[in-house]
C-alpha cells in the first residue's frame, strides 16, 4: 500500500476543530496523509481518486472503550433478548416478548441440534420487561430433559437451567443450602441461580464456563464482524485474564490480513497480587503490535446496581437492600494504584455506586502523590451514580471516565423505580457534569451486556431515553457533537491512543467509519438508526455488507 | 444426612487485609505434624509461605515439607478444590484463605454445593489493635462486620498489642458482632491446629488426640463407653460453659450406633455413621476456660 488513494465523500466529520468538516481524505500506507479539499490534497503528488464512498459520510473510526469480546462466542448461543439485536453475520433477531415466546425460540434451536448431549445455550433474557416472570426448570423441561439447558440473563447474574443441567451438577436433590438457590415447594432447587457463586457450579454443564469468558478464535474473529457492523475500529477488552494461550491467539488472530479491528485487552487485576499483576502487564505491553494493544489493568471495585451488589454511599438502596460488595479491598486498590503509577502501568477501575467511586478517589489521591504521574490518564468505568464533587475530583486528579450511557435505556426505568430512586437515577451517567469538571469522557456499551453500537450509546446520551420512553435527566444530556467527540476522540484519550486515533487528521491512522446519513444532520433522536456501510481499518476497506 | 466418608473437610479463614491470615497459614503448615494439608490462598494473594518450610515449587503449586501443599485459587476456587479432591494423594484437610473482603459465608455456601467435601468451621482473624477502628471504617466496616457475623471461631490475633482493659472491650464487642463464635486470642497466628482443623481425622482415618502443646490452648481427650443422647452432647459442648472451642469424636448413640460428632464454636453437628469406629471425643479450648471436669463429667453421667 504505497500509493496514495484519494476518496471523495459526501461529507468527512473530522474531530479536528480546525476543519471540522472537509470533503477529501488521501491515505498511503494505512495512514491519512491528509484531510482536506481535493485541491489541498493533490500536492502530495501522485494519486487515485476513489469515489465509492461519494453519497457516504465518513468520520473517524468508532472506538469502544468498554465492552468485551466474549460478545461475539454468545452468538453461537440462542439469542432469548427482548430487544432486537443483530448478529455477527448481520441477521437481525427478533426481540422475543415473553416466557412461551423465550421456550419457542430454545425448542426451535434445539430441533436443529444432532448431538444429544450438547448443551443448549440461551442469553440476554431480561425478565424485567416481563413483568419479572420466573423461568423455572420445570419452564425449561419443556424444551428438553435430556440436554442441559441454561439461559443467561442479560444483567449476566443470573442463569437459569433445567433439570437436567441440575442433575448432572449434582444439584437435583433436597437439602441444597445456599442464598443464591431458591428452592420450590418441592423441596428441590426451582432451577434458578442467582449471582456467580450458585452459578458456577451449573454454569460448565450448559456451556457457560469460565473460560468462555477469554474470547476463543473464533469469538474474536465474529466480534470483529460486530464492530464493522457498527463502525466500530478499535475496541478495548476490558477483562481479560490474558493467558499466553490467549495472547498467543490474539496475536494471531489481529496480524490476518483481513482482521478489521484494532483490539485493547485489559488484564483483569484478579488471581494475582497486585506486584504480580503490574509485572505481567509490564510484560506483556512488549507484546503489543498495532492491532493489538496490550499493557492495560482492569480492576473491579464493586458489583452492579441492579444486583444489589454496587456499594453506595448514604442513604443506600432506594428499596432498603443492604449494601454491595467490594470486589477489590480499598487497600488491596491503594496497593495496585501505587505499583502502577510506579511502573508507568495505567489502571481503568470499574466503579457502579457512588461510594466505590469516592473510595477509588480517596485511595488515588495519595498514590499519585507518592508516585506524581502527569499523564496517567487513570479511567474510572462506569462510575454511573457519580455527583458533581466527584467528578470536580476526578477533574483535577488527572482522571478519566467511561460512562454506561447504553445502561441509561436499558435499566433506568428500574433505577428510576427500585434501586436508587428517582433523584440519583436522573444523575446517573452523568456526561454533562463530566465535561464541565474537564474530564475527558468516553461512553459505552459494555457488550455484551448491552448490545455493541457507539452510534446507539451517543444517541442514550444525547437523548436520555429509558425503555419506558421517558427522558430521565434533563440537565445531564449533552450535544450531538459532544457525543460524536467521547465515541471517537474521547475514548482514544482514555486510552492514551488520541495521537494515533479518534480523528480524521494528517499523520493519524486511516480508521473510519463509513456512515449513509449524517449523524450531525439528523434530528438527534434518530442517531441510533444510521446505517453503517462499514468501516475503512488501516486503510483496509471493509463493507459490512461483505463480511 | 450421613457423613460420606470420603468427604474432606474444608475450614475457610476470613478475615481483613493485615489480620494474619498469612501468618496463620504458615502456622498450620508448620505444625501440620503429619497431617497432609493443602492450603489454597485467595485470588489476590501472593503465597508469602516461609522459605523453610518450601521443599519444591513448581507450577504455582508449593510443596512444603512434610506432605502439605499450598497454592493460589486465582479465579477459580471451585475448580481448584476440584482438582485436590481428586488428586492422589488427596489432602486430609483443605484450608481456604479467603480474599480481605470475601464474605466467608458465602464461600461457605458455595462450597457446601460441591460433592465430595464438607465445610468445616468458619475461622475469621481480627487485628485486636485495629479491629474496633475498621468496624466504624465507611468502606469496609460493613465487610467485616458481616464477616464476623459469619465466625464459628473468632480468633483476635496481635493481643499482645492491647491492654487487658482493651482486650475485656473487644471481646465484649467481638460477643454482640459474632454471636455464633468463640473466641481465642493469641498472637503471631499461634492458634494450636487442632482448634482451627478439628481434633480428629475424618472416620476412616482413625483416631488422633488433641496433643498439641501450647502455651494458650489445651485439650481434653476421653473414651466415653456409655450410650447418650448424642445431640444434646454435642448441643451442650458447643453451647454449653464449657469453654470449648472445637470437639470432635465419636459417641454411641442411644440406639446403640456410633455416631460423629463435631463442634466447632457454637455450631453442632451430630450425624450416626455407617461404620463402628471406637467412641472417643478430643475437646480443645483455651487454657484457663476449658472445662475439663465438666467435660468428663457430662460424657460419665449423661
Amino acid at each position: 500500500m504505497t500509493g496514495t488513494t484519494i476518496y471523495a465523500a459526501r461529507k468527512i466529520i473530522t474531530m479536528n476543530p480546525n476543519q471540522p468538516e472537509v470533503s477529501h481524505v488521501a491515505v498511503r500506507e494505512g495512514r491519512i496523509l491528509g484531510a482536506g479539499s481535493l485541491a489541498e490534497l493533490e500536492p502530495w503528488g501522485d494519486y487515485e481518486l476513489d469515489t465509492r464512498f461519494a453519497d457516504k459520510v465518513l468520520m473517524p473510526g468508532m472506538i469502544e472503550g468498554h465492552a468485551h469480546t466474549m460478545e461475539g462466542t454468545l452468538w453461537r448461543n440462542v439469542y432469548v433478548g427482548w430487544f432486537d439485536r443483530m448478529d455477527p453475520d448481520g441477521k437481525v433477531w427478533d426481540g422475543v416478548k415473553s416466557i412461551e415466546g423465550v421456550l419457542d425460540r430454545l425448542s426451535e434451536a434445539e430441533a436443529q441440534m444432532t448431538d444429544a448431549d450438547t448443551p443448549l445455550s440461551g442469553w440476554s433474557l431480561d425478565p424485567i420487561y416481563m413483568d419479572n416472570q420466573r423461568v423455572s426448570r420445570q419452564d425449561l423441561d419443556k424444551v428438553s430433559t435430556t440436554r442441559p439447558i441454561g439461559v443467561l440473563h442479560a444483567s449476566g447474574h443470573i442463569l437459569n437451567v433445567n433439570s437436567k443441567a441440575l442433575e448432572q451438577a449434582g444439584l437435583l436433590k433436597p437439602g441444597v443450602n445456599h442464598p443464591g438457590i431458591p428452592l420450590g415447594d418441592d423441596g428441590m432447587p426451582t432451577g434458578e441461580l442467582y449471582g456467580p457463586d450458585a452459578m458456577t457450579p451449573v454454569a460448565g454443564f450448559v456451556g457457560y464456563d469460565r473460560a468462555m469468558t477469554d474470547c476463543d478464535e473464533r469469538g474474536l474473529l465474529d466480534y470483529a464482524k460486530l464492530c464493522v457492523r457498527a463502525g466500530v475500529t478499535t475496541s478495548t477488552d476490558l477483562a481479560a485474564r490474558l493467558t499466553d494461550d490467549s495472547v498467543s491467539m490474539m496475536l494471531d488472530v489481529t496480524a490476518r490480513n483481513r482482521f478489521p479491528l484494532r483490539v485493547v485487552p485489559l488484564r483483569i487485576f484478579f488471581g494475582m497480587s497486585a506486584e504480580e499483576c503490574v509485572e505481567y502487564t509490564k510484560a506483556l505491553k512488549e507484546q503489543s503490535t498495532d492491532l493489538l494493544r496490550l499493557g492495560r489493568i482492569k480492576a473491579v471495585a464493586d458489583g452492579s446496581i441492579q444486583g444489589f451488589s454496587a456499594r453506595m454511599r448514604w442513604p443506600g438502596y432506594h428499596n432498603g437492600a443492604p449494601n454491595g460488595l467490594w470486589y477489590t479491598a480499598p487497600d488491596q486498590m491503594s496497593e495496585l494504584y501505587n505499583r502502577a503509577l510506579a511502573a508507568g502501568i495505567q489502571v481503568h477501575t470499574h466503579t457502579n455506586g457512588d461510594q466505590a467511586t469516592q473510595m477509588a478517589l480517596d485511595v488515588f489521591e495519595p498514590a499519585l502523590r507518592a508516585n506524581p504521574s502527569p499523564d496517567h490518564r487513570f479511567t474510572i468505568q462506569h462510575c454511573q451514580l457519580a455527583d458533581a464533587a466527584q467528578f470536580a475530583k476526578m477533574g483535577k486528579l488527572g482522571m478519566c471516565v467511561n460512562l454506561f450511557a447504553n445502561h441509561h435505556f436499558y435499566w433506568g426505568d428500574e433505577h428510576y423505580r427500585l434501586t436508587v430512586g428517582p433523584e440519583r437515577a436522573m444523575r446517573m451517567n452523568a456526561t454533562r457534569t463530566a465535561l464541565a469538571a474537564n474530564v475527558p469522557l468516553a461512553i459505552h456499551s459494555d457488550a455484551p451486556v448491552t448490545p455493541l453500537g457507539p452510534l446507539f450509546t451517543a444517541w442514550a446520551a444525547v437523548n436520555r431515553i429509558t425503555a419506558s420512553g421517558r427522558t430521565q435527566g434533563e440537565g445531564e444530556k449533552i450535544g450531538v457533537d459532544q457525543a460524536l467527540y467521547a465515541i471517537t476522540m474521547g475514548a482514544a484519550y482514555t486510552l492514551h491512543l488520541d495521537a494515533e486515533l479518534g480523528s480524521i487528521e494528517i499523520g493519524k491512522r486511516a480508521d473510519f467509519a463509513v456512515l449513509d446519513d449524517d449523524p450531525t444532520a439528523v434530528d438527534a433522536m434518530a442517531l441510533k438508526d444510521i446505517p453503517v456501510w462499514g468501516t475503512v481499518q488501516g486503510g483496509r476497506i471493509f463493507p459490512a455488507a461483505e463480511l | 444426612m450421613r457423613v460420606p466418608s470420603y468427604s474432606i473437610p474444608v475450614t475457610v479463614i476470613g478475615g481483613y487485609l493485615g489480620a494474619g491470615k498469612t501468618t496463620l497459614v504458615n502456622h498450620l503448615l508448620r505444625n501440620a505434624d503429619g497431617r497432609r494439608l493443602a492450603v489454597l490462598v485467595n485470588e489476590f494473594g501472593s503465597i508469602a509461605i516461609d522459605e523453610d518450610l518450601i521443599e519444591a515449587e513448581e507450577d504455582g503449586l508449593i510443596s512444603i515439607a512434610g506432605g502439605c501443599i499450598c497454592c493460589s485459587f486465582g479465579n477459580d476456587l471451585i475448580g481448584a478444590i476440584n482438582d485436590l479432591r481428586t488428586s492422589d494423594p488427596a489432602p486430609e484437610h483443605i484450608v481456604v484463605e479467603t480474599s480481605g473482603v470475601a464474605l466467608p459465608g458465602a464461600v461457605v455456601a458455595s462450597l457446601g454445593l460441591m460433592d465430595g467435601i464438607r465445610p468445616d468451621g468458619t475461622v475469621v482473624l481480627v487485628d485486636a489493635e485495629t479491629v474496633l477502628k475498621q468496624v466504624a471504617d465507611d468502606y469496609i466496616g460493613d465487610t467485616i462486620t458481616r464477616q464476623l457475623a459469619d465466625a464459628e471461631i473468632v480468633v483476635i490475633n496481635k493481643r499482645d498489642l492491647i491492654s487487658d482493659s482493651a482486650a475485656t472491650r473487644l471481646t465484649d464487642r467481638l460477643t454482640a458482632l459474632a454471636p455464633h463464635a468463640v473466641q481465642i486470642e493469641t498472637d503471631f497466628g499461634k492458634v494450636p491446629l487442632d482448634a482451627v482443623l478439628g481434633a480428629v481425622e475424618t472416620p476412616s482415618s482413625g483416631t488422633r488426640s488433641g496433643g498439641h502443646s501450647d502455651a494458650l490452648f489445651e485439650s481434653i481427650a476421653l473414651n466415653p463407653t456409655a450410650r447418650f443422647d448424642v445431640a444434646a452432647i454435642a448441643e451442650h459442648l458447643a453451647t454449653g460453659p464449657l469453654g470449648v472451642v472445637r470437639a470432635k469424636g465419636y459417641l454411641t448413640g442411644s440406639d446403640g450406633q456410633v455416631w460423629l460428632v463435631q463442634t466447632v464454636g457454637k455450631r453442632w453437628q451430630a450425624e450416626p455413621l455407617d461404620h463402628q469406629p471406637d467412641p472417643q471425643l478430643v475437646c480443645i479450648g483455651a487454657k484457663g476456660q476449658l472445662d475439663s471436669g465438666g467435660i468428663a463429667a457430662l460424657l460419665q453421667t449423661a
